[in-house]
């Protein structure tokens, strides 16, 4: 359940927004999650939703778009797509890769009401 | 009376003189605040009141990476190895570390070897520590299921200044094999430690810690003889999450292995110590 740490962390995210922008609430947050970051998207849908009352994100549309996992296949010479990193690479079946993407997990942006 | 303003002028009586009263007021309006792109957004959503938008991009780890930055940069000025040990509970972490210690100052009598202790709850594991001869700090992270990068550093504050430059600090984070793949501590490298009486699967189970991990610790191979672990079997399926893993089979009981690991930590530190060199000459 490391999914809390990591809300609390969003939630600073938004302060901190809030600290430069002085806006009176979130309408929605853009979170992207990549599918090598070893971050449960549920788990962490459940975690903003346990954190978020009396804060700057209570009643926030919450919007997770997962980022596919890409790798460099040190078989194929190749970026590949892989949903994990015990996959193989798809083209040519190598354990031999390298992820390049889809790792983060990251506040993308806000959008937010002055009144 | 006017539908739009509430004024007095009745749309009754003269018809098409009120409907153009009420059409100026909604064209008033208009020009007042009903422009849709006008907000920071320069968009519409339909159903939604103008918000603007914010862009962020931001690492939600991004906070914890700036402690771990400033971790890094305190190990490296004192030449300190700092390794971050990972596993399941019941792998036997605090028994290698204590046999590690051992072994590390026979092989090294000059080198400080300092430990981060960390569990959710009690001290147990930090007297362990001391009494093995280290000195040791213990963070209990309460609720908490690993360390971060700021429980590092005030745990490295308390532990005080080595004496000598260039000592190997292991910081053992909490018993979970999923958690702590994520935070950075400010560690030169981190040490997973798997036990031959848990699955041979693991690392399949858990391939984000062993993709994280440099070295791979097989424990308690004195016990392969009574337990369904194939080491081979083992060691493949760590390298198909992490092609560069190395690996090193001991028995912190026997003693097995240690030898090896020591030399690997030594070999380590020897590195690390390198590239502070180039930082200085860097500077």
């Amino acid at each position: 359940m490391h999914e809390l740490s990591l809300a609390g962390g969003v939630l600073q995210l938004v302060e901190d927004a809030h600290k430069r922008e002085r806006f009176a609430r979130v309408a929605s947050l853009t979170l992207e999650v990549g599918m090598l970051a070893a971050v449960d998207v549920s788990a962490l849908r459940f975690a903003l939703s346990a954190l978020s009352p009396g804060t700057l994100l209570e009643g926030a549309a919450i919007e997770l778009v997962e980022k596919q996992g890409v790798a460099f296949c040190f078989g194929c010479a190749e970026q590949v797509e892989i949903a994990s990193r015990s996959d193989p690479c798809p083209r040519c079946g190598a354990y031999q890769l390298q992820p390049t993407g889809g790792t983060e997990l990251k506040v993308v942006g806000l959008t937010v009401h002055d009144a | 009376m006017c539908v739009v303003c509430g004024c007095g002028q009745s749309g009754e009586s003269d018809g098409g003189q009120a409907r153009e009263h009420a059409l100026a007021h909604v064209r008033d309006k208009l020009r007042e605040s009903l422009d849709f792109g006008a907000g920071a957004a320069r968009v519409s959503v339909p159903g939604m009141s103008q918000a603007r938008a914010i862009q962020i991009e931001a690492d939600v780890l991004g906070v914890n990476g700036r402690f771990a930055a400033d971790n890094r940069a305190r190990f490296l000025a004192r030449g300190e190895l700092a390794l971050n040990l990972v596993s399941s509970p019941g792998s036997g972490k605090t028994t290698l570390l204590c046999a590690a210690i051992a072994a590390l100052s026979r092989a090294h009598p000059a080198l400080r070897v300092a430990v981060i202790e960390g569990d959710q709850q009690t001290s147990f594991d930090a007297e362990r520590i001391r009494a093995a001869g280290a000195p040791a700090v213990q963070v209990n992270t309460g609720k908490g299921c690993h360390l971060d990068a700021e429980m590092v550093g005030a745990a490295y504050a308390q532990l005080g200044a080595p004496e000598a430059q260039g000592g190997v600090l292991f910081i053992e984070n909490v018993g979970n094999l999923v958690c702590p793949a994520l935070w950075d501590l400010g560690e030169q490298a981190k040490v997973v430690i798997l036990s031959v009486t848990e699955g041979q699967d693991k690392p399949l189970k858990y391939p984000d810690m062993f993709a994280a991990a440099k070295l791979m610790l097989i424990n308690k191979v004195d016990l392969l003889p009574y337990v369904q672990f194939d080491v081979a079997a083992s060691v493949a399926l760590a390298r198909r999450v992490n092609p560069q893993l190395e690996v090193i089979e001991v028995s912190a009981t026997q003693g097995t292995g240690l030898g090896a690991f020591v030399d690997w930590v030594m070999r380590e530190r020897d590195t690390h110590g390198a590239q502070r060199s180039s930082a200085r000459v860097a500077e």
